[in-house]
């Protein structure tokens, strides 16, 4: 490498790190401003979704695994801390915590078998067992079927913070995305990162130099499960409620879809597609099916005119990388 | 008998077997159909469940609006749905060659979703009633149980179908270009054969598969749009079990599964629906690349 582009190199590194710093205030400014401008149980609901979309994102974007059964992760942890903190009456963030569990064992087992698999066949292989895990939801009796775990308390965090009081569930929310959202960005950043990234350009590459790239990738899967656990439990806990729909499909479908139009293998990507599409539901819902239609002729139009996604094509633009 | 507490009567064990069978011959169907379209354009065709579902309907339009019968939607649905394949592959799928091929599985994904959302918001969620043809009506008396007419047809139609397309690929001269232009396109080409346009009759012919597949399931499960999305994960399964690309392999599969799962509605109901991918799980972790298949 010449002197010049070594030079140039730096530079667009403290110019990323700059965009990041910039793009992270942005978007702490915008979740404290949110609740006074829109009904703030839809940015709650927005920030789980998004929370949900940064942690399939760490797979798709930095290892290339599409797994198209992420609900899965989303759904079972919901259903644990629903019944946690409905049946057992534990307190918000034990439940949390055991529901994030829940969906790390399953992300353990279910990563363990899918990992040595690649690409489409990986892809498959999560999509059997998110269907796998939708029917044990469906027969489990303390998921309750078609009805739900419904009136789940918010109760007090650590026996201390009131939950049910919205603003104060609000910042909790607020809190714990940032943190997810962090660790995200901290792993991505991390040498466990730049491995990842190295195994996703060239495995056979970084396999001769001696990486043991499934335990990388198997490690990444569980992680990213976990996160998509947290912010399923925490969607159990603002919604009060865990259903089938969360487990299901069409929400590992929309995962994608979020992933997918905000722009994969970017840190803001996620956030920005989560909301858009949560807020497509939300205020086309009137439409019923025609949503659906939308999706998938956003999801063609993505991939076959807009790979980068939004903040992926702003930051290819502007020569940054957010 | 009485096997794990369930006490089990010989004709409920063969009605289920029966039932396994009907459902091992859509499984065949369409992991066949996508076996083949895999091994032409090496991607998963996630529309496939929505092809399949455009198969009945075909056929149910084809009784209510131009008075054609089963006999000729067997035929003309197929052709048609898989010309509408055709047009997907050369509007769509033909400009993702040389991307990852992930790109083309989430294409497939969303045609699927709106070919789904379209027939769901004309037709609702509930079934559409498509009569058994009356040369298949009523049932025949085995001596053991009585097997209605129309089962066993739709058992011997997959089965024949699935032996023609195998003997066709394995056998015929064009299913020797085929093979060929799957392990090497551009020698192929070289060699003065169109193969953009043998990639796109692939695609219609796996396609016309799950559209047959369609008009065989109509009278037995009702037209709803639907019923697609319910059947394809469970393909999927039978697939990375059965070894991508592997044509024989996707068939046996397909009916074998179709069995187990019958016979554990028999023995064990309560693990119906996920035995399944519990037997995907089982084979993954002894064979990675299938019970067929080839190391990728």
């Amino acid at each position: 490498m010449n002197l010049d582009a070594s030079v140039a190199a730096a530079d667009t590194t403290s110019r990323d790190r700059r965009a990041n710093a910039i793009a992270f205030a942005v978007m702490v400014a915008l979740i404290v401003i949110a609740p006074f401008v829109a009904y703030p149980f839809f940015i709650m609901q927005a920030l789980c979704f998004a929370l949900f979309a940064c942690a399939f994102n760490l797979l798709l974007g930095y290892a290339n695994l599409l797994s198209l059964g992420h609900a899965m992760f989303l759904g079972l942890a919901s259903y644990v801390c629903a019944h946690a903190a409905k049946v057992w009456g534990l307190e918000p963030v034990s439940a949390i915590a055991l529901g994030v569990a829940a969906s790390a064992v399953l992300g353990f087992v279910t990563g363990a078998l899918a990992i040595r698999s690649v690409g489409i066949y990986f892809a498959m292989i999560t999509v059997a067992f998110s269907q796998m895990v939708f029917f044990f939801c469906v027969e489990a009796p303390f998921t309750h079927g078609e009805d739900g775990i419904q009136g789940v308390p918010q109760g007090k965090a650590l026996g201390l913070i009131d939950l049910s009081n919205p603003w104060i569930l609000y910042v909790f929310v607020a809190v714990v995305f940032l943190f997810g959202f962090l660790a995200v960005q901290r792993t991505v950043n991390s040498p466990f990162g730049e491995i990842l990234k190295a195994i996703r350009e060239n495995e056979p590459r970084a396999v001769s130099l001696g990486y043991r790239t499934l335990q990388y990738k198997l490690a990444a899967f569980v992680l990213s499960a976990a996160i998509a656990g947290l912010a399923g439990a925490m969607k159990a806990i603002v919604a009060q409620n865990a259903s089938l729909t969360d487990v299901s499909f069409s929400t590992s479908g929309e995962v994608v879809l979020m992933t997918l139009v905000g722009g994969m293998g970017t840190f803001y990507g996620p956030v920005v597609g989560a909301l858009i599409v949560v807020s497509m539901q939300n205020y086309l819902a009137q439409f019923g099916e025609w949503v659906t239609v939308i999706q998938g002729v956003v999801f063609v139009a993505c991939v076959l005119a807009f790979r980068r996604g939004i903040v992926g094509e702003l930051a290819a633009r502007a020569k940054i990388s957010l | 008998m009485n096997i794990f507490g369930h006490a089990i009567s010989m004709p409920q064990l063969y009605g289920q077997l029966l039932i396994g069978l009907i459902n091992g011959s859509f499984y065949a169907l369409l992991s066949l159909g996508l076996a083949v379209i895999f091994g032409m354009l090496t991607i998963v065709n996630f529309a496939h469940g929505a092809f399949y579902m455009m198969g009945a309907f075909a056929a149910y339009f084809l009784l209510q609006y131009s008075g054609l019968n089963y006999w000729w939607a067997l035929i003309l649905s197929p052709l048609a749905v898989g010309a509408i394949g055709a047009i997907v592959e050369q509007l769509f799928l033909k400009r993702l060659v040389g991307f990852d091929p992930l790109y083309s599985l989430l294409l497939t994904f969303g045609l699927a979703l709106i070919i789904q959302g379209l027939f769901q918001n004309y037709f609702g969620a509930s079934g559409l009633p498509y009569a058994i043809p009356k040369q298949l009506g009523g049932a025949y008396n085995l001596g053991f149980m009585f097997l209605p007419v129309y089962r066993g047809w739709v058992i011997l139609a997959s089965a024949v179908v699935c032996l023609a397309t195998w003997l066709m690929i394995e056998k015929t001269k064009l299913g020797a270009y085929l093979r060929a232009a799957t392990e090497n396109p551009t020698m192929v080409r070289a060699f003065g054969i169109n193969v953009p346009r043998m990639v796109t009759l692939t695609y219609g012919f796996g396609v016309a598969l799950a559209a047959f597949a369609g008009v065989l399931a109509a009278p037995i499960t009702q037209v709803r749009p639907g019923m697609g999305a319910d059947i394809i994960a469970v393909v999927f399964a039978v697939v990375v079990i059965g070894g991508m690309g592997s044509i024989l392999g996707s068939i046996v599969t397909g009916f074998v599964l179709g069995v187990v799962e019958g016979l554990t509605k028999v023995f064990y109901p309560e693990a119906s629906n996920t035995v399944v991918f519990v037997i995907m799980a089982i084979v993954l972790l002894i064979r990675p690349t299938g019970l067929f298949g080839r190391a990728a």
